[in-house]
């Protein structure tokens, strides 16, 4: 519930590390919410967009990390294309995808041993493809 | 001189109280319409609160270099007659023929004999915290109000001044090369007679001794907007550095505190003061450009930025010098060893958010002078509940009032920007015209 | 004329139907889909990440050696066309991606391939107009909902497929085949596409709200150029039918097997069987079988 900010946490290493990974300008971000709301799959998720970029922005890396946000973006990209600001939304949810997968755990999002009988059988190469891309270290 | 009369006996000569932006702007559009102008002012030189800022938004430009070739335009102008350090006494009379008294104060200097040489000044044993400097700079007891203040003619605060109160120095009386040193000087009073008034006395902050939760103006390193212009002008008492009031410290994390007292209906003021979104964008913006490694934080409620490019100056703000907005209300500030700690919240995550800062800047709220009241009394004009000069007619008629003949400019009717109260002004100035030339 | 063609894997597999309808379609309309030699798969996902240039490595290949062959390189595939287009992009604009990319796939590609989607050169190359007059068995009385997905149109900067709110093209090339093109607003949303992995409930709900704008807009029937929106839109409809009892499918074509149909090519050649939702009853009622 309380943020104690100080010029080292706002910017840091963290947030450093997604914006270095994203290309993207965090500071950019005013916070208008269109990228929540037009997000198709933002009916699911735990905080829109818009948040995980103020708890990126703020260097808040454990609230950032412990939303289910930026692995149910799709890379769809109408968050990116209406960014008032022009910032790559999809890009800073990949970046935050990154971090995770790329942490020396290596813990994937999906386990591909848990997946049901016959379950990548029916799956287009596309998609298990771009899957595996999102969702594994 | 030969004052210009409609054979009706109409005076057609004008009035300006008040020397800020507002009033100079008024008297320059008069002044070059052909009509004599006495332009009173309270302070001993021109220029106003515009004389106090270190840079103007959206531009970022000297607010110096900007104000000087208009305060010396008023000073040279062959139709203005420049009053400072004076006060109206009482006003008679309509529209076409008014009496106004006025009291001109002491200076304890013969502005006659001085040539504005400063050497007094530099001499001048007596320093204290000056007004103008808003407490983060001293003054001395015999002063003017800048090195280009217009008139360049000191006065003598005899609240400060060791003859004053010790009975003895008289420093600046020896030194003054031609004798102008007057301390037995007392108020004179002139009359004017006048056809038409424009009253533009400014505004003033809200005291941050008024805010008790964030420590009743007790902690040096919380300060007022206008201190930080101050602290941030060549000509201030840092020079332009940006250091803290209590140790001369260079701040690393600068807390801006927007809606102080403004937007408040239950404790201070209902009204959105107009300016404080854009002047601590534009203070973060200059704290930044001096103190590269610091950060500053800008809580606010709204970013209220109307004007041309003031939007994309506040999100240039933002995106290119990292300012962090905090859209959020600060509820009590406390010192803490040599820091303050500052309790906000980020209304966007929904967390509380303490910093730990080396300075605080308080966007105190914009209200009237005191004595505006007064002086709308002896015009007999109406004030509103906060003081404010009531406007004829709040759309229509924005620089009349209900007599004929008294008009009003700049932030003496509310809050206004430099651009707005300008404008405002040069408003005023035309329906002055207007009425002279239907006579 | 014929275009240099990438498949794609899921046209080689999942979706070859798709592809075989495309092909047969070209030879009517007058040109051969030469298919492009040591081809891979594309990565299937345009990487975001801007600090990683493996995932760069297959789609700059794909290009680099479709370059050996031709300027222009067509596909059906959205998500290959995507990938293919915005990696030829960044080919062309960032020298210093360019040059570690080259070194590392020991080629010297530098950005100078057309990469088109096949509806463009439906549209720019053969013509809407042109193509009516090619049409022999107009598809009157089909409302069919043309679903464009994300792939096509963004970025739209990169894209420039057509406009990113409002696309017309895909309901052109639909009016053109005879069919009654009907709009509805979740024609550019997103079907939840990888999401089918991550989240597979996610994407069923995607899906099941675009089926229902089409519906709701009377469409009989929706069209894709994408084998991932197809997947989502077609296959989950099962899944859809098991959480919404009252959901009554749709068919989902692929625009190539409409255009075949209205070419006149003979249906069993159109791979409806691979289609989820049997389409035959609907193709029945419209007399167009």
């Amino acid at each position: 519930m309380k943020i104690e900010l100080t010029r080292q946490k706002v910017h840091n290493e963290f947030t450093k590390k997604v914006e270095l990974i994203s290309g993207q300008n965090l500071f950019a971000c005013y916070q208008c919410g269109n990228c929540t709301a037009g997000c198709p799959v933002s009916f699911a998720m735990d905080v829109g967009p818009h948040e995980v970029i103020r708890y990126t922005l703020l260097g808040l890396e454990e609230e950032a990390l412990g939303v289910n946000t930026f692995w149910l973006c799709a890379s769809c990209l109408q968050c990116t294309s209406r960014c008032p600001k022009g910032i790559d939304i999809a890009r800073v949810m990949d970046a935050l995808r990154m971090v995770v997968l790329r942490k020396k755990e290596r813990r994937d999002h999906i386990q591909i041993p848990e997946f049901p009988e016959g379950f990548l059988e029916r799956l287009p190469q596309i998609a298990f493809i771009s899957g595996f891309r999102k969702f594994l270290s | 001189m030969e004052v210009n009369k409609s054979h009706n006996g109409f005076i057609k000569k004008a009035m300006v109280i008040g020397g800020g932006i507002a009033g100079i702007s008024a008297s320059i559009d008069l002044g070059n319409a052909g009509y004599e102008v006495v332009l009173v002012e309270k302070l001993p030189s021109i220029g106003g609160r515009m004389l106090q800022l270190s840079e103007t938004f959206p531009t970022l430009d000297c607010a110096q270099c900007t104000l000087t070739p208009k305060t010396v335009e008023t000073g040279q102008h062959p139709k203005i007659k420049l009053l400072t350090y004076s006060e109206i006494e009482y006003v008679e009379g309509k529209a076409g023929d008014f009496t106004v008294k006025i009291r001109r104060k002491a200076a304890y200097v013969d502005w006659e004999k001085c040539t504005g040489c400063g050497l007094c000044q530099q001499k001048c044993p007596s320093k204290n915290p000056s007004e103008f400097e808003r407490g983060v700079g001293l003054g001395k007891a015999i002063y003017t109000l800048s090195p280009q203040a217009v008139p360049n003619k000191p006065v003598i605060n005899p609240n400060h001044c060791r003859y004053f109160l010790e009975g003895k120095c008289k420093v600046c009386e020896k030194i003054c090369p031609v004798k102008a040193i007057d301390y037995e000087q007392q108020d004179r009073f002139v009359e004017e007679r006048v056809g038409a008034i424009i009253t533009a006395v400014g505004f003033d902050l809200i005291p941050k001794e008024s805010f008790g939760e964030y420590g009743y103006g007790g902690i040096p390193d919380v300060i007022d907007g206008l201190a930080f212009e101050r602290l941030n002008s060549a000509s201030g008492p840092t020079t332009g550095e940006i250091r803290r009031p209590s140790d001369g410290k260079i701040p690393r994390e600068v807390v801006f505190i927007q809606c102080t007292g403004s937007r408040d209906p239950e404790r201070y003021m209902p009204y959105c003061s107009r300016v404080c979104c854009m002047y601590t964008g534009k203070h973060a913006r200059l704290y930044k450009h001096k103190v590269h490694d610091g950060q500053a934080y800008i809580f606010y409620m709204d970013i209220r930025s109307t004007g041309k490019g003031y939007e994309e100056f506040i999100q240039q703000g933002m995106e290119e010098e990292g300012i962090l907005y905090l859209r959020g209300r600060v509820s009590r500030i406390f010192r803490d060893g040599d820091k303050i700690l500052v309790w906000g919240v980020d209304t966007l995550t929904g967390k509380k958010v303490e910093i730990s800062a080396d300075m605080v800047v308080l966007a105190t709220a914009i209200v009237p002078h005191k004595e505006t009241k007064d002086l709308a009394t002896k015009l007999g004009i109406k004030t509103d509940e906060y003081g404010f000069l009531t406007e004829a007619q709040r759309k229509l008629k924005p620089v009349e009032t209900e007599i004929e003949g008294i008009y009003i400019a700049g932030c003496a009717q509310g809050p206004k920007d430099i651009a707005d109260a300008v404008a405002h002004a040069n408003a005023a100035a035309s329906k002055v015209q207007g009425l002279f030339s239907r006579h | 004329m014929d275009y240099l063609y990438f498949p794609g894997c899921t046209l080689y597999t999942k979706a070859k139907n798709f592809d075989q309808t495309a092909r047969n379609c070209s030879r009517l309309l007058g040109f051969e889909l030469k298919e492009m030699k040591n081809w891979t798969c594309c990565g299937a996902a345009f990487p975001l990440a801007t600090d990683n240039l493996m995932a760069l490595l297959p789609p700059s290949r794909i290009l680099a050696t479709a370059r050996e062959e031709g300027t222009v390189l067509t596909t059906l595939c959205a998500v290959c066309f995507n990938v293919i287009k915005r990696t030829n992009r960044l080919i062309q604009e960032d020298g210093e991606k360019r040059d570690k990319i080259n070194n590392f796939i020991e080629k010297n590609y530098q950005g100078d391939l057309q990469v088109l989607h096949y509806l463009e050169i439906l549209k720019k190359e053969i013509g809407f107009y042109q193509l009516k007059e090619k049409v022999r068995k107009p598809l009157e009385g089909l409302k069919a909902a043309a679903y464009y997905g994300c792939m096509l149109l963004r970025p739209f900067e990169e894209m420039r497929f057509d406009d990113k709110e409002n696309p017309k093209l895909f309901e052109e090339f639909l009016e053109a085949l005879g069919t009654q093109a009907v709009e509805f607003p979740y024609k550019i949303e997103c079907c939840g596409s990888f999401q089918s992995v991550g989240s597979p409930d996610v994407a069923t709900e995607c899906a099941y709200k675009i089926l229902g704008s089409a519906i709701k807009n009377g469409a009989e029937a929706m069209v894709s150029t994408c084998p991932m929106c197809t997947f989502n839109i077609d296959h989950k409809q099962a899944d859809i039918k098991q959480k919404y009892l009252d959901f009554k499918p749709i068919p989902v074509f692929y625009f190539t097997q409409l255009l075949g149909m209205a070419m006149g090519l003979d249906p069993q050649a159109l791979g409806f069987d691979q289609n989820a939702v049997d389409p035959m009853p609907l193709l029945k009622e419209k007399g167009f079988l």
